[in-house]
């Protein structure tokens, strides 16, 4: 059993709970975790939702008191970020010259925004607080990160239009399904989409498209991806493909290093994926610090996904990506209903709007591989309790 | 401030002095006390913020409306009469002195 230093990059979701989890498993050994942002760790995900719309304040979205992290002895440097890292000497050096040993690193150094000239991106608590409602809101991608904005930005009775390059919304994480019904419901808000609509430019106060349609804007919103951070692994000579490329138990390409959360790219199945959540950040923390206690599990836990629109609580479980078919349960009239996403017989994954109850046991269903085929589904009145 | 006691599995309990503002669930999460998952965050849409309330007809307990009441049927620890989601639970002054159980599991 090692209780060596460990030193933890990048003081996000996956950061921080990594930190706990070692000490949660007994590791002894001094925690560093590094952070750029001069604050406590924080959750991200209410920066688009509760916090944008002023419902809750940073006291909120603090994981731990500072008290925490001095009970359990890890050690915080949250203004000194990590500018390169010696594998040689197994060091990482911080910004202000300041170096720290270690034996296992965790690079947990997450991703940024996709930026576009003239637009607000969100990822930090001060990026949120410039990008509050206000007036005329055109939100570029119709993203969860633009829908969640466009959300809030509406029931602030801004006048707000999504500008979308793909023909549809939120093509890259819902079916065509569950997508449409998203949008509807924002159509019924009064938000106005432009789809095929690509940017030219962002100017003081509109927004330009390629077909030259002047979009009057108070304030422009881009959610359009996240690149990774992948530049100290790449710097330090790990192996790097849009994310620092792990193998199943997370280590690097340097066995002393580790990659988590949205800045990894992990076996997946047949695949190497990296993904953005909070539940890939999490499970993935969790399994470093079994595996830098000893553990030799793989990392193997089924993705899930979450986005709250007005009263609207959309939850993914599996990866839906290049599904064929879908069966939907429940009506969708009433907005509360799940789509089963099938390639060919082999269920993918669960979208559920409204559903948490079908969320909770697709999850269990998809982490048991229980065959459930088209068929099963589409029988009136399954139930998934009797399936899980 | 209100003191709430979450008891562990194994009988031992954390004794915590919680804002009123904060859920139950905040509250354990903000003094580490393990036991508690809350992976959504405390939507009421994932259910690992399971808890047993010590609870009479006079504890100011907000009601339970739909989506909590579905979770708590598929929670990992078997739902009892005074099964809740801890993140439903605002504290407030009067809920001072409340006791809660941690079930066996979350997931």
């Amino acid at each position: 059993m090692t209780d060596s230093p460990v030193v933890i990059v990048g003081a996000g979701q996956a950061g921080c709970q990594a930190a706990v989890s070692l000490r949660e498993l007994g590791h002894r050994g001094t925690i560093t975790l590094v952070g750029d942002e001069g604050v406590l760790p924080y959750q991200r995900p209410p920066l688009t939702k509760a916090y944008l719309q002023g419902d809750i304040g940073v006291a909120d979205l603090v994981f731990r008191p500072e008290t925490y992290y001095a009970q359990h002895d890890i050690s915080l440097v949250l203004d000194d970020p990590a500018v390169s890292v010696d594998r040689a000497a197994r060091q990482v050096v911080l910004r202000s010259g300041r170096v720290l040993d270690y034996e296992n690193l965790v690079l947990a150094t997450g991703s940024r925004p996709r930026p576009i000239p003239g637009a607000h991106t969100i990822r930090t608590i001060g990026d949120a607080d410039f990008a509050r409602p206000r007036g005329r809101v055109v939100a570029i991608g119709a993203g969860f990160i633009g829908l969640e904005h466009a959300a809030v930005a509406s029931e602030a009775e801004c006048d707000v239009t999504v500008v979308e390059a793909q023909t549809r919304a939120l093509s890259r994480v819902l079916s065509e399904h569950t997508a449409e019904h998203v949008v509807q419901v924002h159509r019924r808000r009064g938000v106005k989409f432009l789809f095929n609509a690509t940017v030219s430019e962002v100017r003081p106060g509109e927004v330009v498209l390629a077909d030259g349609t002047v979009l009057p804007a108070d304030l422009v919103v881009a959610g359009i991806g996240v690149v990774p951070n992948v530049e100290l692994a790449q710097e330090a000579g790990l192996t790097v493909d849009d994310g620092i490329v792990v193998d199943a138990r997370l280590r690097t390409s340097d066995p002393a290093i580790f990659a988590i959360g949205d800045c990894a790219r992990f076996p997946h199945g047949t695949r190497q994926i990296r993904l953005e959540s909070v539940q890939n950040a999490v499970d993935q923390a969790s399994c470093v610090a079994a595996v830098i206690r000893g553990s030799a599990e793989p990392y193997a836990q089924v993705p899930w996904f979450w986005s709250d629109q007005y009263a609207m609580k959309v939850q993914i479980a599996g990866l839906t990506d290049g599904h064929d078919n879908v069966v939907v349960t429940g009506d969708p009239t009433t907005g509360a209903f799940s789509v089963f996403c099938f390639r060919g017989d082999e269920l993918l994954g669960v979208e559920s709007v409204n559903k948490p109850v079908d969320h909770v046991l697709a999850r269990r269903l998809l982490a048991a591989n229980c065959p459930i085929r088209p068929e099963m589904v589409a029988v009136p009145g399954f139930d998934l309790r009797t399936a899980a | 401030m209100a003191k709430i006691t979450y008891v562990h599995p194994d009988g031992t309990s954390s004794v915590v002095d919680v804002e009123p503002g904060n859920s139950i669930m905040r509250g354990a999460k903000l003094a580490g006390v393990e036991g508690i998952l809350a992976q959504c965050g405390g939507g009421a849409t994932c259910g690992t913020c399971h808890i047993y309330v010590d609870r009479d007809n006079t504890t100011p307990l907000p009601a339970m409306h739909d989506l909590e009441d579905g979770l708590l049927c598929v929670t990992a620890s078997p739902r009892q009469d005074n099964s809740r989601l801890s993140c439903q639970i605002p504290v407030t002054e009067e809920l001072d002195g409340l006791v809660v159980h941690l079930p066996e599991k979350q997931l």
